[in-house]
């Protein structure tokens, strides 16, 4: 059947198998190659193989401890699916991407970030150990004391040191699924970068970014601020059920929108109306976790909207030390291209965590770009601008990086790359990605 | 009438995603399959899930003899009782192998049917309780490419719309459940058409929805309902030259 990622670019001819065992899994690892797959929300070929092993099946949650708050869970488990079970009972989830459709599987591979990293970290902070199937069908415990090599090797490892089973990560206590969210309206890139290191200490920090802004107002944002709220912060008529908030109404995009809706002149058009309107909304607000974490996620199927050509992400992340000089650089290419990104965020990052994290201290941009040839034209100039920064490339996104540019930005990947051939997981392990990447 | 469902066939993919969709509206689930180890991981996840009780019990369907015992043995008679017990087989092997045939036949129609029919009379004593068979548009009518299933399930299909009409005065109630095509191990590898597949999670939630509503027949697809009907009326002339 034919399968793609979140960007519906590339599309491959593969085999999807879904094991509903452990035994059935082992089964499949006869030494061809063949990568695992979640809810295929990598936007690119990360979990694309001519063999795909979909997860969703082998989807149990296993284990509890309300002391602690850790929670055990197969792999094909969603984040969804775990808020659903533990919001009501005070439990949210430590670290979560901008969707809740993700694989607990696919948020370790990827070693997800997301408005907390300045803050708390990335996903791995909070995964304390995982089984991990590799060749032949072994299973192997790695935590931060056994087997810590392939612990470090498999969170942010993108599927390629072997099939995560079951996994054991710890939950954070919330009072509410309220967030206090502070507003604030930046005129342009400077405002915005000064907005985000005045608020440093928000738990949870992000901001829209209007790509199509020009000149003066140039990196015009939204910075959005965000703390769980407490009990006490709640209007009276919401404090007796704190957990209760009404949720998306689960609309979607019934089919592929003609390629023209989306242009530089309806994307110019919603960043002004987007901003304005943010602009003129009051400071704090009160907004359930659905609206602050998961905006997307109320409109299914978002990704028709780039039509059937798709679309493909681009984000980097660029160190403190140049990362002024770098987002300016990066934006105006993206003007002067007309490209146009109709979504486009903009968030800092605190240190690294796991040894292939994506994050590092400094500040990350995601940009969508309709799949059109002047927008491909324009990623090997944002490639030069991030690398001439110092900044690397985040894989969950990446369909169409260069090989040498992965590697000469990210040297990483090199040694990952020896230690795959090392260890015999090369041949087992594989995705169109890391093919293309040499990985 | 206690808020609790028995699951006959309880591996499935339908079955499993009914077993949530129960569980999540607070009911205890009583999970019954002949290999009840497969059932563990269920039972936990369940219970972890959605805080109720869950139990795994062992039942084979084509084991008439040990119906009345199975039922004895459960914690209580459950308000509501799903059926998705059954078995595809091969056509080929079914037209030349009558041991295979039979199995197909008693897997899809006489188990189901006689172990509903016996939690039917206990219903009945009770003065309540839901019937609700997993049954199939390939009972609809017979096609050359499955009709030993499309038999035994065109057999079940009429067993569960006969006890419909015995009951219908009464507070039982029976929902004949025709899923189409649904993404399972079954289907598994079939490039089948998504405008006709369901989902697993659509299906319970159909038969979630059927068995409040009422429903006497339920596809889950809508369009399921108007390719069927085209299909039944097709005169027989027609349609024994189409291979469908």
């Amino acid at each position: 059947m034919q399968i793609s990622g979140w960007g519906r670019y590339p599309r491959i001819q593969a085999k999807l198998s879904t094991p509903r065992s452990e035994a059935a899994l082992a089964a499949l690892l006869d030494g061809g190659p063949l990568i695992a797959r979640g809810m295929g929300r990598a936007y690119g070929d990360s979990a694309l193989a001519a063999h795909t092993v979909s997860m969703l099946r082998l989807n149990h949650m296993i284990d509890f401890d309300p002391q602690t708050g850790q929670l055990v869970a197969e792999a094909g488990v969603t984040l969804q699916e775990i808020i659903t079970a533990f919001l009501p009972r005070g439990w949210f989830l430590s670290v979560t991407p901008g969707t809740q459709f993700v694989s607990l599987g696919g948020a370790i591979a990827a070693d997800v970030h997301g408005k907390n990293h300045h803050s708390e970290g990335a996903f791995s902070a909070f995964v304390d150990w995982f089984d991990l199937m590799g060749p032949g069908g072994t299973v192997t415990r790695c935590s931060r004391t056994e087997n810590k090599e392939l612990f470090g090797w498999t969170l942010g490892g993108m599927g390629l040191t072997g099939i995560v089973l079951r996994a054991a990560i710890r939950l954070k206590r919330v009072h509410s699924g309220w967030i206090r969210q502070t507003t604030i309206a930046a005129q342009n890139l400077d405002q915005a970068l000064a907005a985000f290191e005045d608020t440093y200490s928000a738990t949870y920090s992000m901001a829209w970014i209007d790509c199509a802004a020009t000149g003066d107002t140039m990196g015009r944002s939204i910075v959005m601020n965000g703390e769980h709220a407490l009990r006490a912060d709640l209007p009276a008529t919401h404090r007796a059920r704190p957990f209760d908030i009404p949720g998306h109404s689960g609309k979607s995009i019934p089919f592929d929108f003609p390629g023209f809706v989306l242009n530089p002149w309806s994307v110019r058009a919603f960043n002004e109306f987007y901003f304005r309107m943010n602009a003129r909304k009051p400071a704090q607000s009160l907004v359930g976790w659905e609206n602050f974490f998961y905006p997307l996620d109320a409109v299914r199927d978002w990704n028709r909207i780039y039509g059937r050509k798709g679309f493909m992400q681009f984000q980097c992340v660029v160190p403190l030390e140049s990362h002024a000089e770098g987002l300016r650089a990066i934006l105006d290419a993206i003007s002067r291209s007309g490209a146009g990104s109709f979504l486009a965020v903009l968030k800092r990052f605190g240190a690294q965590d796991s040894r292939l994290s994506f994050p590092m201290e400094g500040y990350t941009l995601a940009l969508d770009f309709p799949m059109t040839t002047r927008a491909l034209a324009l990623m090997p100039e944002l490639d030069r601008i991030t690398a001439d920064h110092g900044g690397r490339f985040y894989l969950a996104k990446d369909s169409r990086l260069p090989a040498q540019t992965l590697l000469d930005t990210d040297p990483r990947w090199q040694k990952f790359a020896a230690m795959r051939r090392q260890k015999g997981l090369a041949g087992q392990f594989a995705s169109a990605q890391s093919e293309r990447l040499g990985l | 009438m206690s808020r609790s469902i028995l699951i006959l066939g309880a591996n499935s993919d339908i079955a499993r995603a009914c077993a949530h969709r129960f569980a999540q509206d607070g009911y205890a689930v009583r999970l019954a399959a002949r290999d009840t180890n497969a059932l563990a991981s269920d039972v936990t996840d369940i219970a972890l899930r959605h805080r109720v009780d869950v139990t795994a019990h062992a039942f084979d369907a084509l084991d008439t003899p040990g119906f009345a015992a199975f039922l004895d043995a459960l914690p209580e008679l459950p308000g509501t009782v799903l059926c998705a017990v059954g078995v595809m087989g091969d056509q080929d092997q079914s037209q030349t192998d009558p041991d295979a045939a039979a199995r197909v036949l008693r897997s899809n129609f006489e188990g189901p049917a006689l172990i509903l029919g016996l939690l039917a009379e206990r219903f009945e004593a009770r003065g309540s309780g839901t019937i609700i068979g997993i049954s199939s548009v390939a009972g609809d009518r017979g096609r050359a490419s499955n009709y030993v299933y499309g038999a035994a399930k065109a057999g079940f299909t009429a067993f569960l719309s006969g006890m419909r009409n015995r009951f219908a005065r009464s507070d039982i109630h029976v929902v004949t459940v025709k899923p189409g095509f649904v993404a399972t191990r079954m289907t598994e590898g079939l490039d089948l058409n998504p405008r006709l597949t369901a989902q697993p999670d659509e299906v319970a939630d159909a038969i979630f929805a059927a068995q409040t509503k009422r429903r006497n027949v339920i596809y889950v697809k809508p369009l399921w309902r108007w390719i069927m009907t085209i299909i039944r009326v097709l005169p027989e002339v027609v349609f024994k030259k189409t291979s469908l």
